[in-house]
């Protein structure tokens, strides 16, 4: 409440300090403004810019770390009864007192004693760093904004050169926002290797990646002393590449084949009228994928196989039929074929797209010795455009491991090493999303071990990326 | 060779090499034929995969949008209400008595017939009753008429979901309570027609009170927050990256970086937001804010790419006329190029921005699927979104939530059409050839 109306006050401040330094623009080139360098509105702008942006900056970057300060500042000093309760019982107490200082309900802990005074202490102490922080923002603010007046109102004159300096801001503004994708980039990196590193310090890398079996056990108190859990990854691995295998052999041939038959042989019409409904299918939300695969594939494949085994019961292969009576909805087949749906639109398009980069001219010339157009898709257009299609199975292959909600609603939590489509399995997605979920404890191995599969997925997608962008690069020069 | 004539080869060799040539040629043309066929079979498997899931989501949700409703005499008897203790009332019990005088039933002592009774009435009776009460206590001692929904079991009764066929103990509802529902349906006290609730409730734990209205507001929230942040920001870099800054390494990293960004999966986006915002910068958790926040993150890059074809887009001619009247830099990219590329701009900040609302795996990792039962509070209350809401419905248990599961996906589909289509005619409308 107090940053907003004190931005407010700041933008109020602002405008004043854009009419004064446009006035006095004007006055000192003795009310003509056409003696100006720039146009009166500039010099408003630059005296406006000082007075507001770097307060402005100072406001937000006291709203977003003014917690940590506080934080930092109360538990500077720990006294000695707060110091002997458990590591996560002091959170609570300092938690405990900044609510009480901040009226807002503390948790169900009764202090009594010693502790009770030492949170009363805390409790007025908070209060009074909070005080501090805040008012000490604001009047920085104030200072700032002030100073930065004083700076720029002076040097306003008619052969100072304002528009300039107001585009320096302008393009200064640019360049932050584009560095804010570099730092996005950054943020990613860092919070994935930070977290992913604390991990590994509980559990060895080596035993993480090669390690065959997977059974985070689950932290509900800080105090429980239980299994510490099996780490091992691959099986989530194995999983995410058979879903992702069955994904391809559904995505591949059809995505292929569409996109051949819309730019070679459809009639504008029909490429108008496909190209639109394929997109609708790419515009679908996965997570309606999911729905589609958990409520009306699953059943109905389970159904078909259940079938078949009945079918085949007191046949020669009593083990298949048993099996095959006891499959259940979640099987890595329901995720990969809907998966495969989902990505028949992306792989379509992209193909589309590189056919079409292929030159009219070689298809002539092909025509011309007399080939069919099958026989010149097949022999001249797809080899031409081969690493382009390359390219694009790979970003396909990329989607379809990091594809979360199709595989969280259809595939199952069982991390089971097999290659077997109508078992379930389990992927790093999903194994990343059940982790997460929920109220968890942050520092535990269990916690953190999704961070380690988020690097691990982090690391594999790009790998596909730049692979199949370095690939496009390379190979596009050709025909251009 | 074209002095020979054919006489000249000799009849035998002649037709020999036609015939093979012949044969050749109808192989060839068999597998164009074959080939074609392919094409054609790709597009229509794709199509039919198309069909049947926009037909099954439609055909398992539409039902949603249809309800029925039961008005009848409640008898607010003294004995049962206490004044004094409003809340503390067993309104479902009032209401059950209601029922069985209507159904000219009696109670036995267990209290069998009232509890499966209640197991056909809502809960939405009682809350009405209470309400009225609390705005007029004078009310004890008289008859109201009220008029709800029933229990969503009744209701996929009534809409021919639950069959009487179906074997007794395979239903959730036994032979009698079909029999009382019939009964009502015979005297006229039930009526169907659409299914207002549907969009003015929010979550509940009962699925025929349970509704999509707070997960559309939460909806609205959160793409409010992330197209404050996205859109500026992104046309404001891809600004930068294409009219002001030099080609250097420095910009082929931004480049490479932005074109990696937009293909990383959603999922790592979540776990971002997880430890930069929450666990970092202490944002609340489940809140429309953090939400935004990272699906502002993730459909920068997109707005980037779009926004950078559409200045491409723009002729080169257009800034070398204003560069020549004496124009800035500056003001040759924003007074002239910039609102030239707008439409291109603007389609493609809708479509990222559709995108980012069908978006629900990043929002799983900061707390959205908590269950939360009323409009969103603010930008930093607990809130949840359409996608997510889906997520959740669908794990219910009850088979009347996966009816609401499908009617949301509607309404998240109407939504994304209704986006996609803005961007289309903003397309055709304002774009322009060059």
């Amino acid at each position: 409440m107090l940053i907003w109306l004190s931005l407010l006050f700041l933008a109020l401040f602002s405008s004043v300090a854009f009419m004064l330094g446009r006035g006095r623009a004007v006055k000192t080139a003795g009310g003509v403004a056409r003696v100006l360098h720039s146009l009166p509105g500039y010099y408003g702008t630059y005296a406006a810019l000082w007075a507001g942006v770097p307060a402005a900056l100072l406001l937000l970057l006291g709203a977003m770390f003014g917690g940590r300060v506080e934080d930092a500042m109360l538990q500077a000093q720990r006294p000695a009864v707060v110091r002997a309760l458990a590591v996560d019982r002091q959170a609570v107490f300092f938690s405990d007192a900044q609510a009480i200082a901040s009226g807002i309900a503390p948790s169900e802990i009764a202090y009594e004693g010693e502790l009770k005074a030492a949170l009363d202490i805390k409790v007025a102490e908070a209060q009074r760093v909070d005080a501090l922080i805040r008012y000490s923002v604001l009047a920085l603010a104030g200072v700032l904004a002030l100073a930065g007046f004083l700076l720029a109102f002076p040097r306003l004159s008619a052969d100072f050169r304002a528009r300039n300096r107001v585009e320096g801001w302008v393009g200064g503004l640019l360049l932050t926002c584009s560095i804010a994708a570099v730092l996005t980039t950054v943020g990613i990196l860092m919070s994935l290797v930070w977290e992913s590193w604390r991990f590994f310090q509980t559990v060895s890398p080596i035993s993480f990646l090669l390690g065959t079996e997977w059974n985070p056990q689950i932290a509900m108190r800080a105090d429980q002393v239980a299994a510490t859990g099996a780490f091992g990854a691959v099986p989530l691995f194995a999983g995410t590449f058979l879903i992702m295998l069955i994904a391809m052999a559904v995505a591949a041939p059809v995505g292929l084949y569409s996109a051949i038959y819309l730019s070679e042989y459809a009639s504008r019409p029909v490429r108008a009228t496909i190209k639109p409904l394929l997109e609708i299918l790419a515009g679908v939300p996965t997570v309606v994928y999911g729905f589609f695969a958990a409520l009306t594939v699953g059943p109905l494949f389970r159904a078909f196989f259940n079938g078949i085994g009945a079918a085949m019961a007191g046949g020669p292969f009593p083990g298949v039929a048993d099996y095959l009576m006891q499959v259940q909805n979640q099987m890595a087949l329901v995720a990969g074929v809907v998966m495969g749906i989902m990505l028949i639109p992306f792989v379509s398009s992209l193909s589309d797209d590189i056919i079409n980069a292929v030159p009219q001219t070689l298809r002539d010339g092909s025509y011309a010795m007399g080939a069919t157009k099958s026989e010149t898709v097949k022999r001249v257009v797809l080899p031409a455009a081969l690493p382009g299609i390359m390219a694009a199975m790979l970003l396909a292959v990329s989607r379809a491991v990091g594809e979360t909600m199709i595989v969280t609603m259809a595939a199952g939590l069982q991390a089971k090493l097999t290659a077997n489509p109508l078992d379930t399995v389990t992927t790093v997605t999903v194994q990343i999303v059940t982790l997460l979920t929920g109220d968890q404890e942050f520092d535990s191995a269990k916690t953190l071990s999704a961070f380690g599969l988020g690097l691990t997925l982090f690391v594999v997608t790009l790998g596909l990326n730049i692979i199949a962008l370095r690939i496009v690069q390379k190979y596009r020069e050709q025909y251009d | 060779m074209t002095d020979v004539t054919p006489s000249a080869l000799g009849p035998v060799g002649s037709a020999a090499r036609l015939s093979a040539m012949e044969a050749r040629l109808k192989k060839r043309h068999r597998s164009e034929v074959w080939f074609k066929a392919q094409g054609l079979m790709a597009i229509t498997v794709a199509m039919v995969f198309l069909v049947v899931l926009v037909g099954r989501i439609v055909g398992q949700g539409y039902t949603t949008f249809q309800t029925h409703t039961l008005s009848m005499p409640v008898y607010l008897n003294p004995e049962r209400i206490d004044a004094s203790d409003l809340e503390g009332v067993n309104y479902d019990y009032i209401v059950a008595e209601a029922t069985m005088k209507k159904l000219g039933v009696q109670d036995d002592d267990l209290g069998t017939t009232s509890g499966k009774v209640m197991d056909l009435i809502s809960r939405d009776f009682g809350f009405q009753l209470l309400n009225q009460l609390k705005a007029d206590k004078s009310l004890i001692g008289k008859t109201v008429t009220v008029t709800g929904p029933f229990k969503a079991d009744a209701d996929l009764y009534f809409k021919g979901q639950i069959k009487r066929s179906t074997a007794q103990e395979d239903r959730k509802l036994d032979d009698q309570q079909l029999d009382w529902l019939d009964q009502m349906k015979k005297d006229g006290s039930v009526k169907s027609g659409f299914n207002f609730a549907f969009f003015t409730n929010s979550d509940s734990t009962e699925p025929e009170q349970a509704g999509v209205l707070g997960a559309v507001v939460g909806s609205a929230m959160m793409l409010l927050i992330t197209a404050l942040i996205a859109v500026p920001v992104g046309v404001m870099a891809a600004v930068y990256l294409e009219e002001f800054a030099a080609k250097n390494r420095w910009t082929d990293v931004i480049e490479v970086n932005i074109n990696n960004l937009a293909a990383v999966p959603s999922i790592v986006y979540g776990l971002l937001g997880l430890a930069l915002f929450i666990n970092w910068l202490h944002v609340p958790r489940s809140s429309p804010l953090v939400g935004g926040l990272v699906l502002a993150l993730m459909a920068l890059p997109t707005v980037i790419i779009a926004t950078r074809s559409a200045l491409k887009a723009v002729p080169p001619s257009i800034r070398e006329a204003a560069l020549g009247v004496g124009a800035s830099k500056t003001q040759t990219v924003f007074h002239h190029v910039l609102p030239l590329a707008m439409p291109g701009v603007m389609t493609g900040a809708i479509l990222s921005l559709a995108h980012a609302l069908g978006e629900t795996a990043p929002l799983l990792m900061i707390g959205m699927v908590s269950f939360v039962p009323g409009v969103p509070e603010g930008f930093t209350g607990a809130a949840t979104v359409l996608p997510v809401q889906v997520f959740i419905w669908e794990n219910a248990s009850e088979r009347a939530f996966h009816e609401r599961t499908a009617g949301a996906i509607i309404v998240l589909l109407v939504f994304m059409i209704v986006m996609n289509a803005a961007a289309v005619i903003l397309r055709r409308r304002f774009e322009r050839r060059w």
